[in-house]
């Protein structure tokens, strides 16, 4: 039965799930673009500026996606999450306030200079600028998360009487008990999710033609950047497990598939398929003892299950279950992609061997992907709650008709994908151009000479860009 | 005490975010709306790299709007969201098409023709709802139990769609004037033209609106015929008589800024005309300011960053302005 409670939950689901997957490329790429023009002043290689150039183009269509789809977002918990926004607006609307007055106006007010503006301002403050931008990327991060972790882990309010919830120290709601860990994760995920994506798109020319140095400049930085992160993620993941067993016990048990308490030391259920309703893990292929010894770092140690927890109370177990596994396997194949990158770079094979290439192509998509199951597996397992342990989903409904969330839906659904489809489609093309390819390929200013555009090659430097 | 202030500035501060919004994002919804007038490509190229640096830092003033509203006022946004439902859900729409034109459309040929088109019905439609919205606001809004009591169509009156025409006709005029100030030769000429009518438009739309505001709540009437606020209301059609003659001589003499600033004046005094009817409701006719306010630690605490962050945000975005100030030069192209 599609009540407005389910409806709208699958609303708030894809749009920010759309949502999601343009920052996590465009922080990266934010600051991925710093660096290549703060190397381009200081080498003076056109190489990097040739890069700066070419990504900065698919860099502005991405984060003009990012933009009008989180307008969405920051409308959408009013819309849709009425009684949500009265209650936690006192505690989370300050926050969402500051993001936009210290993160949203610093990337906007800077985007048009970086973009527009390297001949009318100069080297240096375009450089700024272009700083500017990254700064603010991250900035936005820092304050949505501290939002999001604190309906993860709420801490520092007191409940009024009209239920509202009030806060009380400010600082211990910015810095809640799971907010760095978040940070941390998040952050980390946006830099691998661009890195994979440039090392894919690197991978791609390389296989058609390893002699550009652009391209392989590309390639050597991008698998350099995965290198170095994957296995931080990986630590900080594991982290970020320990943090949220401590804090949100019930939906590491969905995590781990931990349908039974087990006393003496749990095993580490590898796949499975859970059956919530018998509550309990058919066909399952375990590791004794190694939940527990990766959970409490000692093989006997007691774990609680779901058998502890009322029904009412426990997340959809299935798509925690899965989505984990799935962000953790991705994980694991980004470390072996930046590993196998160390040995070719050791052997003097980086830009010929194909495989390589092949592979990190392959791995192009995976950090989106990763991300999704990641964002999936924090915000399911939060269920049924909206605000940990104090505001129920079902109770943080605006008073509307199923029929209004159901037309919203499939308006949302249309748009997005019609709109955000053909978005995809241009980043997919300019990404399958070599850097420095002539204005991306088609005509792209203004027609100079009726209609006849000179397909001249220019000097990088004498570009409009 | 000190609450009671404090809720008052914070109307205040979004009472001007919101209006900063509407003056700063209207002309370049404007530029969209005016769109189909352009003669050909190139006219329609310059006139969207008129605003191309800078809408982006415009339409963030909405997010201030809404996520301040979210801050300081958790439970007027609780109720007003709901209420207006269906023209926020179709101005977010309308800003996605219109957003990603701006990169969309230099990243193909054919389908180039598409994402103008998108960029038109994007910023015809986003304008249309605000006014829309802002009408249904002036209605009045059912409020129970802290949260929204009507229905999902009760915005929808012959009030709130002339409210919805005269905004986007108010932001025509906006864009008409914005590119005979930055754009040179036939577009700009062309765009002169069309202020003409546009102004009359929206002079138009302005009395009918004035006209009907009193009609909607009895109180409204009583405010504007009440000391002192009868000052202003005296005040406002010489204002606007007087803005409206500079507007016209600015046009034809040729002025470039004359006729955009008078354009801008036009919103100014209309939004304070609103103001003067609203207060001190939040959203009328139950929820005042007060009771809509957020507890003590919230505006505080959110104030702080406001005072602070509010002027450097002001002086970066005027300097972005300052750099791409002049005259559209047709030949410097896309990034
Ligand atoms: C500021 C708060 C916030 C932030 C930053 C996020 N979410 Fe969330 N999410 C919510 C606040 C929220 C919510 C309002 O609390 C929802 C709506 C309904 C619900 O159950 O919780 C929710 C639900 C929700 C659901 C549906 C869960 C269910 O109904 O079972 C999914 C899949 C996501 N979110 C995914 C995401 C992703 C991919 C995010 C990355 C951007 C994300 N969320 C960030
Ligand atoms: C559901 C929660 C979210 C809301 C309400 C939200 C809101 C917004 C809004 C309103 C914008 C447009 C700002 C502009 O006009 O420039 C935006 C863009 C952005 N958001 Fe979100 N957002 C959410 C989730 C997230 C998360 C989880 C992250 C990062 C971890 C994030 C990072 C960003 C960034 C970096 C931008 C800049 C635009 C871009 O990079 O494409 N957002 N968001
Ligand atoms: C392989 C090792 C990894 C481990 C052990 C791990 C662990 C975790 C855990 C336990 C959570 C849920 C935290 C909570 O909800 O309280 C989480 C969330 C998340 N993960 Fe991972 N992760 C790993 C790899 C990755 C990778 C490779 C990415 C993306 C490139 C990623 C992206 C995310 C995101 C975006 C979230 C949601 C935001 C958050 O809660 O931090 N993770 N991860």
């Amino acid at each position: 039965m599609l009540t407005a409670e389910i409806l709208a939950r699958i609303q708030f689901a894809f749009t920010v799930s759309f949502h999601i997957i343009f920052p996590a490329f465009s922080i990266g790429l934010a600051s991925y673009l710093a660096v290549l023009n703060g190397l381009w002043l200081r080498t003076k290689d056109e190489t990097y500026l040739t890069l700066f150039n070419h990504w900065k183009k698919i860099f502005a269509v991405a984060f003009g996606m990012g933009v009008v789809s989180g307008i969405v977002m920051s409308y959408q918990f009013g819309t849709n999450w009425s009684v949500f926004s009265d209650r936690a607006g006192p505690v989370v609307g300050p926050l969402m306030a500051y993001e936009v007055l210290t993160a949203f106006f610093l990337e906007a007010g800077f985007l048009g200079i970086m973009l527009f503006g390297r001949k009318r301002v100069g080297d240096g403050l375009h450089m700024f600028a272009t700083a500017m931008v990254a700064f603010g990327t991250l900035l936005s991060a820092t304050w949505i998360l501290s939002v999001n972790s604190w309906m993860q882990t709420p801490a520092g309010f007191s409940i009024g009487e009209n239920g509202q919830f009030l806060p009380e120290d400010w600082w211990a709601i910015v810095f809640n008990p799971s907010f760095p860990y978040r940070l941390v994760h998040m952050v980390l995920a946006a830099y691998l999710t661009t890195a994979l994506v440039v090392a894919g798109a690197a991978g791609w020319h390389l296989l058609r033609d390893r002699t550009n140095p652009a391209t392989r400049r590309m390639f050597s930085m991008a698998t350099g950047m995965i290198l170095v992160v994957a296995p931080i993620q990986i630590i900080a993941g594991d982290m970020h497990g320990l943090n949220t067993l401590e804090h949100q016990p019930v939906k590491v048990m969905a995590m781990e598939g931990h349908f039974e308490s087990h006393p003496e030391g749990a095993p580490l259920i590898l796949f499975g398929l859970p059956d919530q309703e018998a509550q309990q893990m058919r066909w399952s292929v375990e590791i004794p003892k190694l939940s527990s010894l990766i959970l409490k770092h000692s093989l006997d140690a007691p774990l609680d299950g779901l058998d502890t927890v009322p029904y009412e109370d426990q997340p959809p177990v299935a798509i925690v279950f899965w989505s984990f596994r799935v962000m953790v396997t991705l994980g694991m194949l980004m470390l072996g992609l930046g590993l196998w990158s160390l040995w070719a770079r050791y052997k003097g094979r980086l830009y010929d061997w194909p495989a390589l290439h092949r592979a990190a192509l392959a791995m192009g998509p995976a950090g989106f992907v990763a991300v999704l199951a990641g964002w999936i597996t924090t915000e399911v397992g939060r269920q049924p709650y909206t605000v940990y342990g104090h505001l129920r989903t079902s109770e943080s409904l605006s008073p509307l008709d199923a029929s209004a969330v159901a037309s919203s839906l499939v308006a949302f659904i249309v748009v997005y994908f019609f709109v955000f489809g053909a978005g995809t489609f241009y980043l997919l093309r300019m990404m399958s151009l070599p850097p420095g390819t002539e204005r991306m390929g088609l005509r792209d200013g203004p027609i100079r000479t009726a209609g006849i555009t000179p397909g001249l090659a220019e000097d990088p430097r004498e570009r409009s860009d | 005490m000190l609450g009671l202030e404090l809720s008052f500035i914070w109307a205040g501060i979004i009472a001007f975010a919101v209006l900063v919004y509407v003056i700063l994002d209207g002309f370049d919804l404007g530029v969209g709306i005016l769109f189909p007038f352009a003669k050909d490509e190139r006219e329609r190229d310059v006139m969207m790299n008129s605003v191309a640096p800078i809408w982006d830092g415009n339409e963030t003033w909405l997010v201030l709007g809404g996520g301040g509203l979210f801050a300081v006022f958790p439970l007027a946004y609780a109720v007003v969201m709901p209420a207006l439902y269906v023209p926020i859900i179709a101005m977010l729409l309308a800003l996605i098409f219109r957003g990603v034109a701006f990169e969309y459309r230099w990243r193909t040929v054919r389908w180039k023709r598409l994402w103008d088109w998108a960029f038109f019905g994007g910023s015809l439609v986003a304008g249309l709802s605000q006014g829309i919205a802002l009408g249904a606001l002036v209605q009045g809004i059912e409020v129970e139990n802290r949260a929204y009591a009507g229905g999902w169509f009760d915005w929808f009156t012959p009030f709130s769609l002339l409210t919805g025409l005269a905004v986007a006709t108010g932001y025509a005029l906006l864009g008409a004037t914005w590119c005979n100030m930055k754009l040179e030769g036939r577009v700009q000429e062309h765009m002169r033209r069309l202020a003409r009518p546009l102004a009359l438009a929206t002079l138009g739309f302005l009395g009918l609106v004035s006209l009907f505001t009193p009609l909607q709540d009895a109180v409204y009437a009583e405010r504007w015929f009440r000391w002192p606020t009868m000052v202003w209301s005296l005040a406002v059609p010489v204002l606007v008589a007087l803005a409206a003659w500079r507007l016209w001589r600015g046009l034809e003499q040729g002025d470039d800024r004359a006729p955009f600033l008078c354009a801008l004046g036009f919103f100014v005094l209309g939004f304070v005309g609103i103001g003067i009817s609203f207060y001190p409701m939040m959203v009328p006719p139950e929820l005042t300011i007060v009771e809509a306010a957020a507890p003590d630690e919230s505006l505080l605490f959110t104030l702080v960053g406001t005072v602070v962050m509010v002027p450097i945000i002001l002086a970066y975005t005027a300097y972005t302005y300052w750099v791409f100030r002049g005259k559209i030069d047709p030949d410097e192209g896309y990034h």
